[in-house]
């Protein structure tokens, strides 16, 4: 069986036929061709297909694409539009070369948020398959924060959380690195929560 | 000594710098493209059907229900696959006959038009066995158990010097456990997966690629040699890609029966395109994992903790399938001093899926077991462990004979020591506690060969201005984008901006796998021999197009040197007194690994194999089912892996004056394994700091340090009811 829905990716308003059983994780990757998300489980178990949906972080491969006809959603490629200040691309006196040769689409011309840009600037990634979920998460995280919602980690849950280690690593445990650059993606979350 | 013949070492301008990651920044957009990402206009999508018996024959496959299932393009299975040229590895010869050798193997590929029909398709294929007994537990009495001929890194089955019994009942002091670890999976982020192609003989006027493979893989040509004469293509013919690859430490270090049957469906299908993505619970049967192993270690030491006997007796299991057998005695070898000292190997060949490298095979299941007996020696000798280490350190390879390259073991510990703030003497277990948390200290040394790998040739040719280098070399995350980069700019004497590496693609010469943390070096040496040729030939202002090729020079060196990696591991554990919770707030490693070519990248490889190692002492065990030999924890809610509220406070440091003159022209040595080498025993040793309680074998759960918690439980509560 199969369903038309909408959806607006990235800023793009697309519509797609699919088959009811298509996780949103495939619908983005195998019909649309959005493979900024990644699979590493298909489970709900490692947080590499988080994407921000309707405003929220969220697990692409435990939802049904069918249910989220209308929905938008924000993958690590077009993360930049969240952010109030994103920087602007590369700085053009950059001392490292811009490596326009490696493979992949030349993301010169593609903003950073600035959590992708701390990520960066922490080495919060090696080989990079969990860090287009890693980018979005930590976003999303963010947004708790700064709403004030408490996690299993703080201790005075009628006050607002404050911004600490501790929060960020619990906050951040739903998407697992097994590179294990874990420190690197704390002290990039705490950098990208202090701009 | 002879005069010092090594490579001739490159002046470090751009090395040494913490260049950012060339591919950072499509990697956090997420438009660095990994395998299955790649375009492949109409592919079809495959998915695999796996036995349900560990042992015996297909007796009838019944594909009806699957293939009638609209959008099902072909259900593979023995009786109609593609034939392979070259069955002789079994691994590489699925579909071939009826023989069932381990659960989960596959016994069928479905393909279809989409992942959801192929998904749908496979669980209506009806398989029925005979089977047959199987044999899948490893136990030391396993009839199963013989010598296997050399260990997988080449060497030795079993070592011998002088006379280790004599010596033993001699001691006045001795050590006599055994240890233990876990079946590990690799796991890493992105699963094994494959894009095939089959464009037939006739593809490009008869010379282009008949298969093109865009796999996840540690080495486009380890894939295309080990494959083409499987499938019967000349090598130069199957073309392999892989510019990104989400991890594998060691998975994808060779291919597995995935990518061979994603050919065979490609060559079912051909020209059509097909895409195979190995799911995360298969990753679990049939991409490789650590063996588990039994390890009787015995130590004799005199009254002054000097080292008599040295003694490491291993038990491990591989498959009946394919042999693979972790050298899990090796680093015993050359690690510290004694006369008389013995190491020996013996497998039993089971009902079960196959076992491969996995981050550190053989160093890590073994250096957790000698440095665990190290900690034990210690205590009871009443040393500080640091100290009996610095008794036991050898003038020269206690196995061979050989000089260190240079040997920092002890600067490493002294080093860490300072930085950590280790408090000397003998350990006194139970001696702190912080409310209800034990607390305790403990330390490991850690050592890892330094390995040039054979077989690499590089390309450099002036293109636009730019040198363009080429060689098939692979980045998993180590950051060989960048690395490679600053070698080739110091190779050719330029700046980066005049570099364009070309790497992970059969396309650029021939290169070794990324293991055996011989990536950098291997290829190094390749790039900066091409680099010299190219100067040599074409002089400082070449002409457009001017180009040379080289390979490896040939290094006497290592023929004479003892050349290892050297590191020292502390660790700070809390354990909580009721619940034998663990938690690590304080890790930090020390290393000597030659010069650092990228100081960035290169405290996140150590950074991530001690992260691995700690996940590996509190975490990681893949339950196997005793009667039919699977993994039942076969995926990331029961395998656990740490996560990033399980790290706390990581440092790594490496001695920054370390220059490797033996091994190749950056002065490096290699840095993706020494991390988890070392770590897991500094962690247990830790927690017998903090508890008392001397677990033996991984990981160290609360479960197995409750009852040794108790008698301390019951005190507290004697002396709780006392104060009331
Ligand atoms: S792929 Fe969705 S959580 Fe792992
Ligand atoms: S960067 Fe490799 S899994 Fe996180």
């Amino acid at each position: 069986m199969t369903r038309t829905i909408g959806l607006d990716v990235d800023g793009e308003a697309v519509r797609i036929e699919i088959d009811v059983r298509t996780t949103l994780l495939d619908a983005l990757r195998e019909r649309l061709g959005h493979t900024a998300p990644k699979k590493g489980c298909d489970h709900g178990q490692c947080g590499s297909c988080t994407v921000i949906l309707d405003g929220r972080r969220h697990l692409t491969c435990l939802s049904l694409a069918v249910a989220h006809d209308g929905a938008t959603v924000t993958t690590s490629r077009g993360l930049a539009a969240l952010d109030e200040a994103p920087d602007a691309g590369p700085p053009a006196d950059t001392a490292e070369p811009s490596s326009p040769s490696l493979p992949g689409a030349d993301p010169a011309d593609l903003p950073l948020h600035r959590v992708q840009q701390a990520f960066l600037d922490h080495d919060g990634l090696q080989c990079g398959y969990c860090t287009p979920g890693q980018v979005c998460s930590a976003v999303g995280a963010l947004a708790e924060l700064a709403a004030g919602q408490p996690s299993h980690v703080t201790d005075d849950l009628s006050g607002r959380p404050e911004l600490s280690d501790a929060e960020i690593r619990e906050r951040m445990s739903g998407n697992l690195c097994r590179c294990g650059a874990y420190a690197g993606i704390v002290a990039a979350v705490r950098q990208a929560a202090g701009s | 000594m002879s005069e010092p013949t090594g490579p001739t070492l490159l002046d470090p301008v751009q090395m040494g710098r913490p260049v950012g990651r060339l591919d950072g920044r499509r990697k956090v957009l997420g438009v660095a493209p990994y395998a299955v990402e790649h375009e492949a206009e109409g592919a079809a999508q495959a998915a695999m059907v796996a036995s349900t018996v560990p042992r015996g024959r297909v007796r009838s496959i019944d594909a009806t229900a699957a293939r009638a299932l609209p959008g099902v393009l072909a259900v593979l299975d023995h009786t109609n696959a593609p034939r392979v040229a070259d069955g002789e590895d079994r691994e590489f010869a699925p579909l071939q006959d009826d023989t069932v050798w381990f659960r989960r193997q596959p016994v069928a590929l479905v393909v279809a038009e989409s992942s959801e029909v192929a998904r749908e398709a496979a669980a209506l294929v009806a398989v029925e066995y005979d089977e047959e007994p199987a044999e899948v537990g490893l136990r030391p009495d396993s009839p199963r158990l013989y010598t296997p001929e050399k260990l997988s890194d080449g060497s030795e089955s079993d070592t011998s010097a002088g006379d280790v019994e004599a010596a033993l009942a001699a001691a006045t002091h001795v050590v006599d456990e055994t240890y233990a670890t876990p079946y590990e999976h690799n796991n890493p982020m992105e699963p094994h997966a494959t894009i095939a192609t089959w464009h037939g003989e006739d593809a490009g006027l008869g010379d282009g690629p008949v298969l093109t493979l865009v796999d996840s893989t540690q080495g486009v040509h380890a894939v295309r040699s080990s494959l083409a004469p499987v499938l019967g293509i000349e090598p130069e013919r199957l073309e392999v890609v892989a510019p990104y690859v989400g991890g594998g430490f060691g998975s994808k270090g060779a291919p597995h029966v995935n990518v061979v049957l994603a050919a065979l469906a490609a060559k079912a299908l051909a020209p059509r395109p097909v895409r195979l993505t190995v799911t995360r619970q298969q990753m679990f049967a049939l991409v490789g994992y650590r063996t588990a192993t039994i390890q009787h270690f015995r130590l004799g030491a005199d009254a002054d903790g000097r080292l008599t006997a040295i003694s490491h007796d291993v038990l491990e299991q591989s498959a009946a399938i394919k042999e693979f057998v972790e050298q899990t005695g090796s680093p015993t070898r050359s690690m510290y001093a004694a006369p008389n000292r013995r190491t020996t190997h013996r497998v039993a060949r089971l009902d079960v899926a196959i076992p491969f490298w996995m981050r550190a095979p053989g160093e890590m299941p073994g250096m957790f077991a000698h440095e665990v007996a190290m900690d034990e020696l210690a205590h009871r000798c009443g040393l500080d462990p640091i100290e009996l280490r610095v008794r036991n350190e050898p003038d020269v390879d206690p196995e061979t004979g050989h000089p260190f390259g240079r040997r920092r073991l002890l600067e490493c510990l002294r080093r860490g020591a300072e930085r950590f703030g280790w408090e000397e003497g003998p350990r006194a277990p139970l001696s702190r506690r912080e409310g209800d948390w034990l607390v305790g200290t403990g330390v490991a040394s850690s050592t890892y060969p330094a390995n040039a790998m054979p077989g690499n040739e590089a390309t450099v040719t002036f293109e636009h201005g730019c040198y363009a280098v080429g060689i098939g070399a692979a980045d998993i995350g180590t950051g060989s984008w960048t690395s490679l980069t600053q070698v080739t700019a110091d190779a050719l004497g330029v700046g980066l901006e005049q570099i364009r590496l070309g790497i992970g693609d059969t396309r650029y010469p021939s290169a070794s796998v990324a293991g055996g943390s011989s990536g950098l070096s291997s290829w190094g040496i390749a790039i900066t021999a091409a680099a010299r040729a190219f100067r040599e030939q074409h002089g400082d202002r070449p002409s457009e197009g001017a180009s040379a090729t080289a390979g490896m020079p040939d290094n006497p060196d290592l023929q004479e040197y003892a050349l290892n990696s050297y590191g020292a591991h502390f660790a700070k554990v809390r354990v909580h007194a009721d619940t034998g919770q663990i938690r690590v707030p304080r890790m930090l490693g020390v290393f000597s690994v030659g010069r650092a070519v990228n100081p960035t990248t290169l405290r996140s490889q150590f950074l991530g194999g001690m992260v691995m190692g700690l996940s590996a002492a509190l975490f990681e065990e893949s339950v196997r089912d005793p009667r039919f030999g699977h993994v039942v924890t076969q995926d990331l809610a029961s395998y656990h892996v740490a996560a990033n509220a399980d790290v706390a406070d990581l440092d790594a440091i490496w001695l920054d004056d370390d220059v490797e003159t033996h091994l190749n022209p950056m002065g490096s040595r290699g840095a993706g394994e020494i991390g988890i080498v070392g770590s897991p025993a500094a962690i247990v040793n830790a927690v017998f700091d903090a508890t008392g309680v001397r677990v033996r074998d991984l990981p160290v759960t609360a479960d197995k340090l409750l009852a040794g918690l108790l008698p301390q439980r019951e005190r507290d509560h004697v002396l709780g009811d006392a104060s009331a």
